[in-house]
């Protein structure tokens, strides 16, 4: 028996950690490279070790703007949290319900902006809630809301609760449809075994259904936070890369485009813009980390 | 759906194999989308009138991003032949850096004065590294209509200036002003060193704050927030939402009386707006004050030290220095004004006006333009968000001048106690 050299899965493996090599883990790792390099005027690169990490979160300047788009990108993920995956689960659960008149049509005008350019939906949106060309207060006054009438996405302290109810609008159809998919798999003898038992259909969901699709829950959850921990395209395309009014915008992503292309007569530093990025992929691996532990691993599975 | 480093390598990747340069051939790098149509059908033809042999093309990139990517495509050596130059610190850095070759020895370059290029040379002002080619006069436009209408004229005074508004404001229906607050740059370009130029005296206040002698905290400047903090109660509702491009229409459709802004503007309505429209300048605190206006040298050009057509392109800015040059940009490119000594005649009646400020009043450049933007925190950014702040009522005039004060303090040494 001869142990040839198993050829045939390097051929099978190559194209795809080719390409994750080149363009994932490789970017990956020489961006934590250069966060350990300081740029001089002329441009040169020198080793500086965790120089650029001092200055970030050491010097008042850099590490206020830091932890302000870090607290900002903290609420934005627990309004995505507090309102897409609870509305997400809702809604899974009502186009689950058997007999539901018009199911596909709901499901697929859910998911619809999903598939849309966030640039398209913070225009649209923007221009819904402009003061000037949006719903008019005359129209807010007809059905005796006119109190709603503000300007939304230009007062401090409403502005990203407002871009993060967009995002959540946006898309809210991927949740869902994770979570429905799940709740179709649940065979119907456990469902008439319970109703057989006397089970009302509000027992069985909580009993039965959302045990069963907890671990949807927990993915769900996760692609909400690296999701919004990356996120950036609907603050620059509503807000600019300032991120205003007053920063009250500003999250990880604007802040780290601010840092590595500059903006105006700031001007951007590769090397600082690699620290901004190497700490958004350390929230995100300590986020993740965290969960792993502390949810994952005590979530039970049941074999269906 | 992310924003990932991968996936901008990757753009960065394509963006870099676009280009290629054939000999004899330019490519001019610019923020001025709005000006392609005139460079392709006016400005080159007339260059290649006298110069057949050169071929040039116009490749703009919108202005939010053009500074960012032009430091990236300079560093990869993927840039273009010629450089449009921001004014002051953004092509000073890329001087240094190597990338912006000097003129020195360009014969065109006498052909302007020295205030003209300041903005592009060296802080001992032995080096220029761009040709100036315009710049832009900060005021206020007004609908005609809507004045004639109400019994109104273009104030001279401040007291004017507020009578005006209040008029407008309770015998109309139109918004008094079309400013809003939601994109900032217009609070701090158009606004605070617009009118605030009548305050800090012009040069003399800007002088002061380089070299130490005022502090942002002086009534001088604090005195210019606390009347942006009036303007709140004469612009639309909702302004704190309202863009830059929400207010050029309110003012088009004749919705909005007064327009703060600068001459860029003119070409805009002049296509837009179908009824007539004036300029007046900042007021001034008494009718006979000394008037200042804000005269900012704008746009100008440089080789890429990396060029491989250095002829062509000192060729190309010899031309830019000529009078034809300035004759079609300032006419055909409304509302930026040739920083050449060449006389030409402005023919567009807002223009004219605008540009015969300068006879009457002290010419300043933008408040910041120069050195303060340098430090960290940015303090272009800074005025940007403490202005609009002050326009949105949320902080008063003191506070948005002791954070200027301070963010400055921390870095420029005139200025630490």
């Amino acid at each position: 028996m001869s142990h040839r050299f198993p050829w045939h899965l390097v051929f099978f493996l190559a194209p795809a950690l080719i390409i994750y090599g080149v363009f994932s883990a490789y970017p990956l790792v020489d961006t934590l490279r250069l966060s350990f390099f300081v740029e001089s005027v002329t441009g040169e690169r020198r080793f500086s070790g965790l120089t650029n990490f001092y200055t970030l979160l050491g010097e008042s300047t850099w590490s206020n703007a830091f932890w302000n788009a870090l607290w900002n990108n903290i609420r934005f993920f627990l309004i995505h949290m507090l309102v897409q995956n609870p509305i997400a689960l809702l809604l899974a659960a009502l186009l689950s319900l058997k007999g539901l008149k018009g199911a596909r049509t709901y499901r697929t005008l859910i998911f619809l902006p999903t598939l849309l350019s966030v640039v398209i939906i913070g225009f649209i949106w923007q221009l819904i809630l402009s003061p000037l060309w949006g719903v008019s207060e005359g129209l807010l006054a007809m059905l005796g809301l006119d109190f709603l009438f503000d300007a939304w996405l230009g007062n401090e302290s409403s502005a990203l609760t407002t871009l993060a109810l967009i995002s959540v609008w946006q898309f809210v159809g991927i949740p869902m449809m994770l979570i429905y998919a799940s709740l179709l798999s649940i065979p119907d003898d456990i469902i008439e075994a319970a109703t057989v038992d006397g089970a009302s259909p509000w027992r069985i969901f909580w009993r039965i259904k959302l045990p069963l699709v907890l671990p949807t829950l927990g993915l769900v959850t996760i692609l909400t936070f690296v999701g919004n921990f990356n996120a950036f395209e609907l603050i620059y395309a509503v807000k600019g890369a300032l991120a205003g009014p007053n920063y009250s915008t500003d999250i990880l992503g604007t802040f780290f485009y601010r840092t590595f292309f500059g903006y105006q007569s700031q001007i951007g530093s590769a090397t600082l813009g690699a620290t901004v990025a190497t700490l958004m992929f350390l929230v995100i691996l300590l986020g993740v980390m965290a969960y792993f532990f502390a949810i994952q691993r005590r979530l039970t599975r049941y074999q269906m | 759906m992310t924003f990932s480093l991968p996936r901008l390598l990757a753009l960065g990747l394509t963006a870099s194999l676009g280009s290629t340069a054939l000999a004899q051939s330019l490519t001019i790098e610019s923020w001025r989308v709005d000006d392609r149509a005139l460079w392709e059908s006016a400005l080159i033809p007339a260059f290649n009138r006298s110069h057949p042999d050169i071929e040039i093309r116009f490749r703009p990139t919108s202005p939010t991003e053009y500074d960012s990517s032009i430091n990236a495509r300079l560093q990869a050596g993927t840039a273009g032949d010629l450089i449009t130059c921001r004014p002051f610190d953004v092509s000073l850095n890329l001087h240094q850096q190597g990338h912006l070759a000097s003129l020195d020895s360009l014969d065109g370059l006498a052909n302007y004065q020295d205030f003209a290029k300041r903005a592009w040379s060296t802080d001992d002002g032995q080096t220029t590294f761009c040709m100036p080619m315009a710049s832009v006069i900060h005021g206020f436009l007004y609908n005609k209509e809507i004045f004639a209408e109400l019994g109104l004229t273009p104030p001279h005074s401040r007291e004017q200036f507020f009578q005006v508004l209040d008029t407008i404001k309770n015998n109309s229906r139109v918004t008094p002003l079309a400013l809003g607050s939601n994109d900032q740059w217009e609070a701090n370009q158009i606004v605070f060193t617009n009118i605030g130029a009548n305050y800090w005296q012009g040069e003399q206040g800007r002088q002061a704050l380089l070299n130490g002698e005022a502090r942002f905290t002086d009534d001088a400047f604090v005195a210019v927030w606390a009347e942006m903090a009036r303007w709140g109660d004469y612009m639309g509702r909702g302004y704190q939402s309202q863009t830059y491009g929400d207010s050029q229409n309110l003012f088009a459709l004749g919705r909005a009386a007064i327009y703060p802004t600068g001459s860029w503007d003119i070409a805009y309505f002049n296509d837009q707006a179908d009824f007539e429209f004036g300029a007046f300048r900042p007021p001034v605190e008494q009718p006979s004050d000394q008037c200042y206006i804000s005269d900012h040298t704008d746009i100008g050009i440089g080789i890429n030290a990396h060029s491989p057509n250095q002829e062509a392109a000192r060729t190309f800015l010899n031309w830019v220095a000529g009078s034809e040059f300035a004759e079609l940009f300032t006419n055909r490119v409304t509302g930026f004004f040739s920083l050449s000594s060449h006389e030409v005649d402005v023919t567009d009646p807002v223009a004219a006006e605008m540009i015969g400020w300068r006879n009457d009043c002290e010419s300043t450049i933008r408040l910041n333009a120069q050195v303060m933007n340098r430090g960290t925190p940015n303090m272009e950014q800074e005025l940007w968000v403490v202005s609009s702040q002050v326009l949105n009522g949320t902080i008063s005039a003191e506070a948005a001048a002791a954070r200027i004060q301070q963010g400055f303090a921390q870095w420029y040494e005139p200025q630490s106690d």
